[in-house]
Parts: structure tokens; C-alpha cells; sequence
């Protein structure tokens, strides 16, 4: 899941600063899941944002909907309508959405209401934690499903490093030691073998190459 | 001062709204300014809905609900602590006091402090200037 945290109310007010009338557009996707991208949130804001702009001799006009996902040209081309009516589209989804809104409705300014912050899950009710860095050459059966790249503070495929203590990081003494994790789990998986080779370092080529695809495309509409 | 505040007091029908009732029986009085919306549960107070009722004018909202421990629901009175609490930092991002949002807790049998709390925050809020959203709204009235 795509985690993400609402912008500062300062900065999207004054990113919105000349709208007269603008959509607000939730995504059922991600963002809502994370309690920052959903519905109430986007009307929350809109309200927020009326009273701000009311309290500044000024009338802002918001209308409030949502997609299912922003990220599906299928989705967002529902908009049409909405946005033919307001003419300016504050996003809820995640950079992906934003992006997918601004592709589809080139003509109109549409402004992004949350800051994408990783790929993760919660571990507790609340609070999300980074689990993928979207390297594109998973190697978690080498390592007992706990991704050293993202878990691990040096991203090292042979570890610990020196800096554990009691199972914890030295960046932070609040901080699990992946690859203590790692160990741990492939002793109970029976399966240490897996830790003797020597890992040589990462081709880091499959994260630098411009946008990253997934799927053959046969045409250009991707571009 | 305000000396005729719209006040607008989501009250907990299992408590507060049933002290508020208590209190019409005991002939309890409180600030007449006040006007009193039942809700199942503080917790099903959404947040929105409380910022509505500020771009709508009114001047100061209240949420009362159940003692802690005694909610109805388990523990929809204290998710709306929590939301108080994240819409005063809203009314702050904005420009308005945050003394004119509060939560209080009683229970169904607390007519006078129902009283005592409810005419308090009416005594802050009129001695507040009428919300400034109302005033540029030009509803003043």
C-alpha cells in the first residue's frame, strides 16, 4: 500500500490561492486506508479551506467527490463532468493519482492535497511503516520475507553490520536490526543455509532507468 | 463581547442530552443561547460536521458526552476527545480561538454540572467577539 501524510493546511491554502471553485477529489484507494486520502478527509478539508478563504473577505466554492482509484484512467475519467464544472482539482490520491488526474485533465491546475511518503502497511493501528523500496529485484526468499534493503538503515545484503546491539540499529535504539530479524527467521525456518554465501552488491540498474513499468505495452499510450 | 452567541451543543443522547433534560425537569436553567443537537454518540460526532456548524455561523460548539468508562458505545467518548483535540488545532491553522470548541463529560444524571459546563462555556464565548466567519458572512444579526 501506498502510505501518505496530509500536506500542511498553510500549504495547500496557498497553493489554492486564486481558485474561486474547486473540485475536491478523494481516492477509496490507498490514502484512505491510511486516513488521509478518503472522503471525510476531503471534505473535512474543503471545509477547512472555505473558512479559511471566507476569513479573508474571500468565497470559495468547493464540491466534493471521489474515485475508487485514482491511479485507473477508468476511474478518474469519471471526473469529467465534476471537473468541467470547477476548473481546478485538489487531489487526494498519491503522486501517482495526481498525476493520472493532471494527464487526463491537462487543461486544469490540479494541486495535490497529500505528500507520498513510501510503500508499507501499518503495524499498528495508526501508524505505517515502510516495508518495499519498489527496487524491482525482490529478494525476500533469500531472507526469510524481511526486506534488508528497506529495513535495514545501511540497506547491506550481508549483515548485521558492527552497529547492532541487543538486536537493535545504532541509528536508533528503537529500531529492530533487520538482519537480526533475518537470522532469527531463517533459524526458525531451519533454513541459515541461506545466510552463507556472500551476496554481491545489488544491481541498482532496475531503479534508475525513468519511470518504472510493469507489463508488456504494445503501444505508446503509456508515455 | 457577544451578548447574542449562536452556541451549538452535540450532545450524547444516553447522557448529556438526557442531563440536559433532567435539568428542564429539575428547572435547572442554562444559557438560553445554547442550542442542543442529540447524537447517538460523541463518537459519531465526525469532525466535518462540527466545522460545518462554524462556516454556518455558529459562534461556539460544544460536544459533551459520557464520563470515561461509561460510554455506551465503549469508547466513542473518547475518540471525540481526540477529534476535539485535532479540531482545535484546525480552528488554530485558521485564525479562530480554540476556546470556542470544547468537550465535556457527564452522565445522564449530572443535570447541574451539565449546567455548571454548559453555562461556563457559554460565559467564555459571549465574552469572545462573534465569530469572524459569521461577521464577514454578514449574518451579524
Amino acid at each position: 500500500m501506498i502510505v501518505a501524510e496530509a500536506k500542511p493546511f498553510a500549504e495547500v491554502a496557498g497553493m489554492i490561492g486564486g481558485c474561486r471553485r474547486l473540485l475536491v477529489v478523494a481516492c477509496a484507494g490507498c490514502t484512505a486506508v491510511c486516513g488521509v486520502g478518503g472522503v471525510r478527509q476531503a471534505g473535512e478539508l474543503a471545509a477547512a479551506l472555505r473558512i479559511h478563504f471566507r476569513l479573508k473577505g474571500l468565497e470559495l466554492e468547493t464540491e466534493v467527490t471521489g474515485v475508487t482509484r485514482q491511479c485507473e484512467p477508468e476511474f478518474v475519467g469519471e471526473l469529467a463532468e465534476a471537473v468541467a464544472r470547477c476548473g481546478a482539482v485538489l487531489s487526494f490520491g498519491c503522486g501517482v493519482g495526481v498525476q493520472f488526474v493532471a494527464d487526463r485533465f491537462a487543461g486544469v491546475p490540479v494541486f495535490p492535497a497529500l505528500n507520498t511518503r513510501f510503500a508499507g502497511g501499518f503495524t499498528v493501528s495508526g501508524a505505517w511503516e515502510e516495508r518495499c523500496r519498489l527496487c524491482g529485484d525482490c529478494q525476500l526468499h533469500l531472507t526469510g520475507g524481511i526486506c534488508p534493503l528497506t529495513r535495514c538503515a545501511k540497506g547491506i545484503l550481508n549483515g548485521p553490520c558492527g552497529g547492532v546491539q541487543d538486536g537493535r540499529c545504532e541509528v536508533g535504539w528503537d529500531v529492530p536490526c533487520a538482519w537480526m530479524l533475518i537470522h532469527e527467521r531463517l533459524a526458525a525456518l531451519g533454513r541459515t543455509e541461506l545466510l552463507r554465501p556472500i551476496r554481491p552488491p545489488r544491481n541498482w540498474a532496475h531503479t534508475s532507468a525513468g519511470p518504472r513499468r510493469q507489463g508488456v505495452s504494445t503501444d505508446d499510450s503509456g508515455k | 463581547m457577544n451578548p447574542e452567541p449562536r452556541i451549538i451543543g452535540f450532545c450524547c443522547y444516553t447522557c448529556a442530552y438526557a442531563a440536559a433534560d433532567l435539568a428542564g425537569s429539575m428547572r435547572v436553567t442554562y444559557d438560553p443561547a445554547i442550542t442542543i443537537v442529540a447524537i447517538p454518540c460523541t463518537g459519531a460526532v465526525e469532525p466535518g460536521v462540527v466545522l460545518a456548524a462554524f462556516e454556518e455561523g455558529a459562534d461556539g460548539v460544544f460536544i459533551a458526552g459520557c464520563l470515561d468508562g461509561e460510554c455506551h458505545y465503549k469508547s466513542g467518548n473518547l475518540r471525540a476527545k481526540e477529534r476535539v483535540r485535532a479540531l482545535c488545532a484546525v480552528l488554530e491553522k485558521l485564525g479562530l480561538e480554540t476556546a470556542r470548541l470544547e468537550m465535556f463529560q457527564v452522565s445522564a444524571a449530572m443535570a447541574t454540572r451539565f449546567r455548571d459546563k454548559a453555562t461556563a462555556f457559554a460565559a467564555r464565548i459571549r465574552a469572545l467577539p462573534p465569530s469572524p466567519v459569521r461577521r464577514r458572512e454578514g449574518r451579524g444579526e
